[in-house]
């Protein structure tokens, strides 16, 4: 039986699709569902197109924000009031690919692909999701990561954060062997919010370094409470490798994304562009 | 499964279809509606050859499910001539020979478009960063990018 698509209207009826068929993917974007059905991997199945506008919904002037799974890379860097996700939303594929890629999508895809997914993580962002017939919960983006590898997670209405402290307290760095569009050979994003000088709750996220983007907790707890200075730089590139489990793929080896982490880290941290 | 209608404005004309569920924009215009512009190459996004422009947004026609169209008004390589007169983008791509094998134009010239209706007046950064998702593997892309700075500078011209 060939792949089918359903249009849904709403979130609920989605997910309680998505709950009772095991054979059902929502749709975002396309971009890698699409390439699955041209490829001949999915060769059956269905998929919801749900057009909620929740999925679409951006709520992005005031501190915390609130962004549709729906919203594609290119609304979020047509959108001034997020300038600190810009470096990751241009980072994925070429333009043509960032007008129907969605944050929905980004957080399902399979590494080394998810960098968007990894500045979330850098911004402590928690899901919206429906799962079953049941409503809505929060679950932090986290936890939603290490649920995913045993499916079932549900549909993604929306992710939530709150705006970075300052320009320069968030980073984001994503290292492509092809400019200005390539693959990650690994991405690195910090949130460095400082007090008197002193970091303090720093959270650092990395993809392509594991099966899921993932922090970097060691790391964190090196630049907690320290001024972001040269020493500090060097215990944070020690502690950098930390908890990864990078692959082997055709973009890089897991040997050369170990080398290469710790030396895009302290430039991360520096302020240095890689 | 039971094929879908589907309707959309395809270069400003007004089409309806009946589309496989899964049936990709790129095969619904090229089978469906014989505008043999936009090309298959990889089927995977990787290089740009079916892109078209989905309202006025550079869209991968190989990615992109015909369902998801109704209602969108879309533009091909096919449209962009004015009878016998062509598009600046095209004249400009013949005049800095931006062309070798032709294979990777329709796309180029739609991801080029997308820039120019949005940014007239682009940087050669931005031209690059426009084609990045197209590849040409006859002309090093240099001629590309100088067709696209060129065409930007004679609609620029002809405004002012
Ligand atoms: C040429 C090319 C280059 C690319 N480069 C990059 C890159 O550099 N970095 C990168 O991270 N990615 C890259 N990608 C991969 C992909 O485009 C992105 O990860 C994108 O964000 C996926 O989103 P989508 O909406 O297209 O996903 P889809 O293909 O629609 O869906 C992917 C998966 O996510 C699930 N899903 C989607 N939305 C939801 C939701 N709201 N709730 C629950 N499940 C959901 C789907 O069911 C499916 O299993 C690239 C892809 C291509 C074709
Ligand atoms: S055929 Fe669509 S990107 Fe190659
Ligand atoms: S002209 Fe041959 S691929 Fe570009």
């Amino acid at each position: 039986m060939p792949v089918n698509v359903r249009i849904v209207q709403g979130l609920q009826e989605a997910a309680g699709i998505l709950a009772s068929d095991r054979g059902a993917q929502l749709l975002g974007g396309g971009t890698l569902l699409v390439r699955d059905i041209n490829e001949g991997v999915m060769t059956e199945g269905t998929l919801l197109r749900a057009v909620d506008p929740v999925l679409l919904a951006m709520n992005t002037g005031g501190a915390r924000v609130e962004l549709g799974a729906g919203v594609t890379m290119a609304m979020v860097l047509a959108s001034r009031d997020l300038p600190y996700l810009h470096a990751a939303a241009r980072g994925i594929g070429g333009p043509a690919v960032r007008t129907t890629a969605t944050i929905g999508g980004n957080l399902f895809a399979a590494t080394p692909y998810g960098d968007f997914t990894t500045a979330l993580l850098a911004l402590d962002a928690v899901v919206t999701l429906h799962a079953g017939f049941g409503g809505a919960r929060v679950m932090p983006l986290v936890e939603m990561l290490a649920n995913r590898a045993r499916g079932g997670v549900g549909l993604v209405a929306s992710v939530g954060f709150s705006r970075p402290a300052g320009a320069d307290a968030f980073r984001f760095v994503k290292v492509a062997r092809v400019r200005p569009k390539g693959v990650s050979v690994l991405s690195i994003a910090a949130h460095l919010p400082q007090n008197g000088g002193r970091i303090s709750g720093a959270r650092i996220a990395y993809g392509a370094m594991g099966p899921t983007p993932l922090r970097a907790k060691a790391v964190e707890r090196v630049l907690e409470g320290r001024t972001l200075d040269a020493a500090t730089i060097a215990a944070a590139k020690s502690a950098a490798l930390e908890g990864t489990q990078p692959a082997t793929d055709a973009i890089a080896s897991e040997w050369y994304r170990r080398e290469v982490l710790p030396v895009h880290l302290g430039r991360l941290l520096a302020g240095e562009t890689s | 499964m039971a094929r879908m209608p589907v309707q959309f404005r395809l270069n400003g004309s007004d089409r309806a279809v009946f589309v496989e569920p899964a049936e990709t924009l790129l095969g619904t215009i090229r089978r469906g509606l014989g505008d043999f512009a936009p090309k298959f190459g990889c089927g995977q996004g990787t290089c740009g050859v079916c892109t078209v422009l989905v309202d006025g947004e550079p869209r991968l026609g190989c990615l992109t499910l015909s369902v998801t169209c109704e209602g969108r008004s879309i533009e091909t390589a096919s449209g962009l001539a004015d009878g016998p007169t062509l598009h600046p983008l095209q004249a400009a791509f013949m005049e800095h020979f931006a062309a070798q094998c032709g294979f990777c134009t329709p796309g180029m010239l739609m991801a080029a478009k997308a820039l120019l209706d949005r940014n007239p007046n682009p940087t050669r950064v931005e031209v690059v960063e426009a084609i990045a998702g197209n590849v040409c593997r006859c002309t090093g892309y240099e001629p590309i990018i100088n067709a696209i700075l060129a065409a930007a500078q004679q609609r620029g011209a002809r405004r002012a």
